[in-house]
């Protein structure tokens, strides 16, 4: 499965994905605190972090901050009517930074190292005798069943439009649950039948 | 063991699927994204723990990187937007309403489905949903309600809908349904 990572290398994709990850959360508390200079000065940083990755990247990273447009005019709106220019100005301009901060991180972290971040999250579980084993399998899974399943609901909605003149609806919802459960319990045989997903010490069934 | 977690596995997939999919025509041809039927049938399907599980997992993986939500967005912009908040109250309201449908045995399924979504699937995610959007507009609670009101006629549809699809599911796979074992 294809993830958001930009396939355009930057400096950036070099830093360590926790570092980036702590960083992303202490400036995105920051940013609730500065005024609208501080905000203003905050959004050119991003705007020239992006730039740092060169112009395609920084027009990828914009392209993904397409959906807050209808936020960003109920805003313009919404302030324009009451006069508050100011306060806008600084709610419009955190929002941007916000999502692009965020986005930044995504961008430039591949999976393999988001996985490693969080299975170091989970090192106090393991320290504790919990098995994060089941996470991590569950997580391989989730990848590898995903594009399956929509494959399965392009097969239903194909039968559907060989069978009826009308769209498929959410009616098609229903065969697609079935069949996920099925696998699921598929699974669990095979699991199950190779030695399950546990250490037979943990095993309570 | 393997059971359980294999189907928080493929349930957590299922909304990744349903994300993916071309958006669902309803009867009268307004189209709806199915992946918050999917959070609901998560909770109605396998229950308060499971069921919030799932939508937990696939949270992850958003969180990850992976571009799973409706739209093909993703990553960890989707914990900041100004609608985090409803995408944050998934696993809280995929929850109550598998409490609700453990608890809830009288009655026909698809009912007490219909209605466990509306109370988890609207009044808690919406609850969630107001709380972020007025942290991120910075406006009052009130004026954010009254911002997302519109979309709650849709949402009552995809509830009763959620209802229907339990119910037949139900009736398919009698012991899929961990909710009422």
């Amino acid at each position: 499965m294809i993830s958001l990572t930009s396939p355009i290398r930057t400096w950036a994709h070099r830093v360590p994905a926790g570092f980036k990850l702590l960083a992303l959360s202490v400036l995105t508390v920051l940013l609730f605190r500065l005024d609208l200079t501080g905000l203003v000065l905050a959004a050119l940083g991003v705007a020239c972090l992006y730039l740092s990755g060169g112009l395609a990247f920084a027009a990828q990273g914009a392209l993904h901050l397409r959906m807050l447009w209808p936020f960003l005019l109920l805003i313009a709106l919404w302030h324009g009517v009451t006069g508050q220019i100011q306060a806008g100005a600084a709610i419009a301009l955190r929002l941007l930074a916000a999502l692009a901060l965020a986005n930044f991180v995504t961008m430039t972290s591949r999976l393999t190292d988001m996985i490693a971040v969080l299975t170091w999250l989970l090192a106090p579980l393991r320290r504790l005798g919990l098995s994060t084993r089941a996470v991590e399998l569950a997580i391989a899974m989730v990848l590898r069943f995903t594009p399956m399943l929509v494959e399965n609901g392009q097969r239903l909605a194909m039968s559907w439009r060989a069978r009826s003149r009308r769209r498929p609806n959410w009616r098609i919802v229903m065969p697609m649950a079935a069949l996920a459960l099925d696998d699921a319990d598929h699974v669990a045989e095979a699991l199950r039948a190779r030695g399950g997903i546990l250490p037979d010490i943990h095993r309570r069934d | 063991m393997e059971r359980g977690m294999t189907r928080i596995a493929l349930f957590a997939a299922l909304i990744a699927a349903l994300g993916l999919i071309p958006s669902l025509t309803l009867a009268f041809g307004v189209p709806i994204t199915a992946q918050s039927m999917g959070v609901m049938l998560a909770g109605a399907i396998l229950g308060a723990k499971r069921g919030a599980l799932a939508v937990l997992l696939f949270m992850v993986l958003v969180a990850l990187g992976l571009p799973l939500l409706a739209g093909g967005r993703g990553g960890l912009g989707a914990f900041v937007a100004p609608t985090s908040g409803f995408f944050l109250g998934w696993p809280v309201a995929a929850f109550v309403i598998g409490l609700i449908v453990e608890r809830l045995r009288s009655g026909p399924l698809a009912v007490t489905v219909a209605l466990a979504s509306i109370i988890g699937g609207i009044l808690v995610m919406y609850g969630f949903g107001i709380v972020g959007m007025s942290i991120a507009l910075d406006k009052t609670l009130a004026e954010c309600a009254v911002l997302v009101t519109a979309f709650v006629p849709g949402d009552i549809v995809k509830a009763v809908l959620t209802g229907l699809i339990a119910q037949a599911l139900a009736r398919s796979r009698p012991a899929a349904l961990l909710s009422r074992q």
